[in-house]
């Protein structure tokens, strides 16, 4: 736009604002909810310095701020994958393959808490647990009962596993074998972001070093032998639930992000061979705009690192492609019927930031596991997005809107900020040593509770409009027979295998782990003997110790 | 001159890692005057209650997101009641259905539960009306 | 209370816990209780532990635990964290590091809040000090609340003080100049797997040479804790330190000066809290504020006038003009 245009649009707007002086506001400040300043109007000064080519460009090409295909929507909707898994393998296999038949496109496993701390059902430690928040998973045989008539080369699975990932990967590469389909026609995504366990989620097990060893050593095997699996998913989901903001989300998470491309290029890996395979997931929270202005700026960002600072040439390098999930955190307990409509705005924004796919979260599940009702209206509120609103017709439908742009940049330059203050820190994992995230989280979530608190963050039906009738809403019930059930077949499984192969496997693992060798075909080997995941996990952690925290508040 | 303060251990048991609330919580009754002892992620029913015995806390506040509070709530109380600690308040804060929190409080497991949409301010008020009726009686 | 101090005598926990407690609440029977458990005290050896906040001070202590009770003795812990002097609450997160010994039957650990001390102490660390003493600890470890410079209350409370410091920039360096070089019996550069550490461990070692009488030499050791590395040498030194000062009738002198000071402290305390009762006792108290805040009167004069009216202060020591 030419000066003199702008210097007129400068003059229109001081008499415009004039105008305002005599007019009251509401009360609410004109915050996002992560507390960031909105204007009340945007115009074309703010998006000034804007340049289409390059900040913007076309949809599949650098920066890939508008998306990462060129034709995206029209070309193919995004996977509609809900997150689920509770009680023993053969529950959670009923479940999916209703999803299957409702017209779910992905599977999306969520594991209990033993899994995903890497410790059998029948550990002291899993007392109660044991398929409570997700599918209980000790040994091959579960894994195998979990996709039972469901075929690994037609459907891609994505695992929300971290510590214990590169074990329940092998378990689902060995059920694959057992199907007879070859690894290079597997394909799906495994979560295996620990960076984001020690800031945000905490289900952590082995220390850093370890642990970075051990996910550069999948994304070497996933290079070799499973080209078409999704080796990490770089989550800044778990971050957001933790109380960030959504600019902590974007930087901590892509920060994370550079983290591994500099722990894989350090393994000797070319950089091109792995980025491909890396993939992010993120929050969509409940202040609309500002979750698409993320998704366009996380897309940017990574872009121009990637290619400027690691020197990254394979375009698919330097494509961001993300999951995204609407936020837990935003669900309310009372009049959970509610949910449904929280739910609905975000997973709008998900799409029109242009997330590859996306689980819409259930009324229910701020109280349990989602029932199956909740969860076909959780699946439904996409199918409507998808087919009824419009909103997948055109690509980048929000590009050029004054407000997005400014609010794009903003967010970019937010997280450049903290990228400069993580370096001085000298990196991720120091910066994680000194609580620096933890902190930055913590201080995040305490305001917003203290603001929910004083009524200034409105919760519709919590701290306005509350009524405290009775909830009247049917609630998934896990059988607490699950957990003896799934006792008693780890029992037999552990009689009925062959003990010595177990054992021996184990012994190489061990050897292997205190040496340098990739680690992952020791596991695939124990994993085909039946080796449990908590002998797999405890055998290293006789080699690698366990992590402990220092929580900051 | 007394100088009661009211301590509560803050603790997490189970596996699940999810401490968003329970630091929050915990600031929270710390800007309220409180000391709140925090043990950290991971807890055995057996480390609380005997933390609870060794820091003789007024009150224990435990955080339970994984939907394992009917295993562990009721265990923590009874373990509690065998340290002769059956006057520590025992509160419970999480995902924590509304049957199952009548449950705990009918048959005496805990004596309050709070669930996503409570206030910090109900949570201190709470503790400090149960403190002053205790220092009353 | 007499009840309570027999099962603290008989190893009960609960007891040495409530115990705790009241000495910390300034509870009433306060004085009579530290008066009937002190015949049962003396015997503890106290260790403490200092140093920055981050230098990663309760996995050592933690480590340390773990040494100690594999020689099966009996230990106390006590975790000194900073009350805010804006709410007057605290959270005190120290024994996190520790929980793996919370069902150990021979520890014992305690969390204070410091509630207004500024030395690193809380106000009743060493009160609680005596009752794990009296319930029969071998050791007891102090860990302060690691402010830096004013940590100065624990050279007065413990026989044995260690620095930890971790290799961190020049600062570290600074923080040993300004008042923690005196205090310590040992250094610990923990966290000795940074770069750095040797640097740290050169420096700390040149200004021990330049300091005279150094009939014990503080060593300087490195650690990490979190893998437990180095801290065999540690406890090894922290023994050493302790027949040191057995042998050489230090540990005598530094008790006869604690009971020295505590003696000086007691009495002290006695006169004041007596003098208060008596000047409270007079109405006109508060009506002298009024009139010192009125500016009528001057603080000063007032103060000799309040006392010559208990008749305490004598005409010799009242000052001229």
């Amino acid at each position: 736009m030419d000066l003199e245009k702008l210097e007129r649009i400068k003059e229109l707007k001081e008499v415009w604002e004039k105008e305002l002086e005599d007019l009251k506001e509401r009360c609410e400040p004109a915050e996002t909810v992560s507390g960031q300043p909105v204007k009340i109007l945007y115009t074309p000064l703010d998006t000034e310095n804007l340049d289409y080519e390059s900040d913007l460009g076309f949809p599949g090409r650098y920066p890939y701020t508008r998306g990462v295909q060129p034709n995206m929507y029209r070309g193919r909707l995004w996977t509609m994958r809900q997150f689920s898994g509770f009680g023993d393998a053969y529950d959670s296999n009923r479940r999916y393959r209703y999803l299957l038949e409702q017209g779910q496109t992905g599977l999306s496993v969520a594991f209990d808490m033993p899994t995903l701390m890497g410790y059998d059902s029948d550990s002291d430690r899993s007392l109660g647990e044991v398929g409570r928040c997700g599918v209980a998973i000790d040994s091959l045989e579960d894994m195998e009962i979990l996709f039972d008539q469901i075929p690994l080369d037609q459907v891609t699975t994505s695992m929300t596993i971290n510590g214990p990932a590169a074990i329940l990967w092998c378990m689902y590469l060995a059920t694959a074998e057992k199907q007879g389909i070859s690894l290079d026609k597997v394909g799906g995504t495994i979560q295996n972001d620990i960076l984001k366990e020690y800031i945000a989620q905490k289900s952590w097990i082995f220390p850093p070093e370890p642990s970075m060893r051990l996910i550069t050593d999948i994304f070497e095997f996933a290079t070799d032998h499973v080209p078409k699996w999704n080796t990490i998913s770089i989550s800044g989901y778990h971050i957001r639930e933790a109380g960030s903001t959504a600019v902590q989300e974007l930087a901590f998470t892509l920060a994370d992000g550079f983290a591994y491309v500099e722990a894989g290029i350090n393994a000797g890996l070319d950089v091109d061979r792995f980025a491909p395979r890396l993939s992010f997931f993120f929050n969509s929270h409940i202040d609309f705009f500002e979750e698409i202005c993320k998704y366009r700026a996380a897309r940017r960002i990574w872009a121009r690192r990637m290619k400027e600072k690691y020197g990254a040439k394979d375009p698919r390098s330097l494509k961001m492609r993300f999951h995204t999930q609407t936020a837990g955190c935003s669900l309310t307990a009372q009049e959970p019927e509610n949910n449904i409509v929280r739910t609905a705005y975000e997973a709008l924004s998900a799409v029109l930031g242009g997330t590859q796919s996306l689980h819409t979260n259930s009324m229910d599940e701020v109280l349990a596991l989602p029932s199956e009702k909740a969860v076909k209206i959780a699946l439904r509120t996409q199918q409507v997005l998808a087919y009824e609103t419009g909103v997948a017709n055109t690509i980048d439908p929000l590009a050029g809107s004054y407000f997005i742009e400014a609010v794009t940049d903003k967010m970019e330059a937010e997280a450049e900020k903290y990228f400069k203050r993580i370096d001085e820190l000298g990196g991720v994992l120091p910066a994680i040593d000194q609580g620096f995230f933890q902190q930055e989280i913590a201080d995040a979530a305490y305001e917003f509770q203290k603001a929910v608190d004083r009524g200034e963050q409105v919760l519709v039906g919590v701290n306005r409009y509350r009524t405290d009738e009775p909830m009247e809403l049917e609630i998934l019930k896990i059988d607490p027979e699950v957990e003896r059930k799934q006792l008693e077949r780890l029992k037999r499984l552990k009689e009925n295998r062959d003990g010595d192969k177990v054992t021996a496997c184990l012994e190489e693992l061990k050897r292997c782990a205190a040496a340098s060798d990739n680690l992952i075909p020791k596991i695939l080997d124990a994993v085909r003997a039946y080796a449990t995941e908590g002998e797999i996990t405890a055998t290293l952690k006789e080699v690698f110790g366990e992590y402990r925290e220092k929580p900051l508040f | 001159m007394e100088d009661r303060k009211i301590r509560v251990l803050v603790a997490k048991p189970g596996l699940d890692g999810h401490d968003r609330g329970v630091k929050v919580v915990a600031r929270g009754l710390r800007d309220a005057g409180m000391e709140v002892i925090y043990t950290g992620l991971h807890q055995t029913p057996q480390q609380v209650a005997e933390t609870a015995l060794q820091e003789d806390v007024d009150v224990v506040g435990l955080s339970v997101l994984s939907g394992a509070h009917m295993t562990l709530v009721p265990k923590i109380k009874e373990l509690l009641i065998e340290n002769d600690l059956k006057d520590v308040l025992l509160l419970v804060g999480g995902i924590v259905p509304e049957d199952d929190a009548k449950k705990l409080m009918a048959d005496g497991h805990a004596d309050r539960i709070f669930t996503p949409g409570d206030s910090i301010d109900s949570i201190t008020a709470y503790i400090f009306d149960w403190f002053k009726q205790k220092a009353e009686s | 209370m007499q009840q309570l101090v027999e099962d603290l005598l008989a190893g009960n926990r609960r007891a040495a816990a409530r115990l705790i407690s009241q000495v910390e609440n300034d509870d009433p029977q306060k004085r009579e209780l530290l008066k009937e458990i002190f015949p049962h005290t003396g015997r503890a050896y106290v260790i403490g532990v200092t140093g920055a906040p981050g230098s990663g001070k309760s996995s050592l202590v933690d480590c340390l635990l773990q040494q100690m009770r594999s020689e099966s003795l009996k230990v106390g812990v006590i975790g000194v964290d900073p009350t805010s002097p804006f709410s007057g609450g605290a959270i005190l997160g120290d024994r996190i590091r520790m929980q793996e010994h919370a069902l150990d039957q021979d520890v014992f650990i305690r969390s204070m809040g410091t509630r207004g001390s500024l030395g690193g102490l809380a106000r009743a660390t060493r009160e609680a000090i005596q009752v794990l003493d009296a319930f029969g600890k071998d050791i007891i470890l102090v860990e302060t609340v690691g402010v830096g410079q004013s940590e100065i209350d624990i050279v007065k409370t413990a026989d044995s003080t260690m620095v930890v410091l971790t290799p961190a920039g020049g600062d570290s360096v600074q923080t040993i100049k300004a008042g923690i070089m005196e205090i310590a019996d040992l250094f610990v550069v923990n966290k000795a797997d940074l770069p750095g550490a040797e640097r740290t461990t050169t420096e700390i070692n040149l200004m021990l040479d330049m300091k005279e009488d150094n009939r014990w030499r503080p060593p300087v050791l490195c650690t990490v804790s979190v893998r437990g590395e180095g801290i065999e040498t540690v406890w090894e030194s922290l023994k050493e330190h302790r027949c040191f000062l057995e042998d050489s009738g230090r540990l005598m002198k530094i008790r006869r000066e604690r009971v020295r000071r505590e003696l000086t402290e007691q009495v002290e305390y006695l006169v004041k809290s007596r003098i208060w009762d008596r000047v409270k006792e007079q109405i006109e108290f508060d009506s002298l504020v009024e009139k010192i805040v009125l500016r009528r009167r001057d603080p000063y004069s007032a103060a000799y006038e309040l006392l010559e009216k208990i008749a305490f202060y004598g005409e010799d020591d009242k000052e001229g003009g």
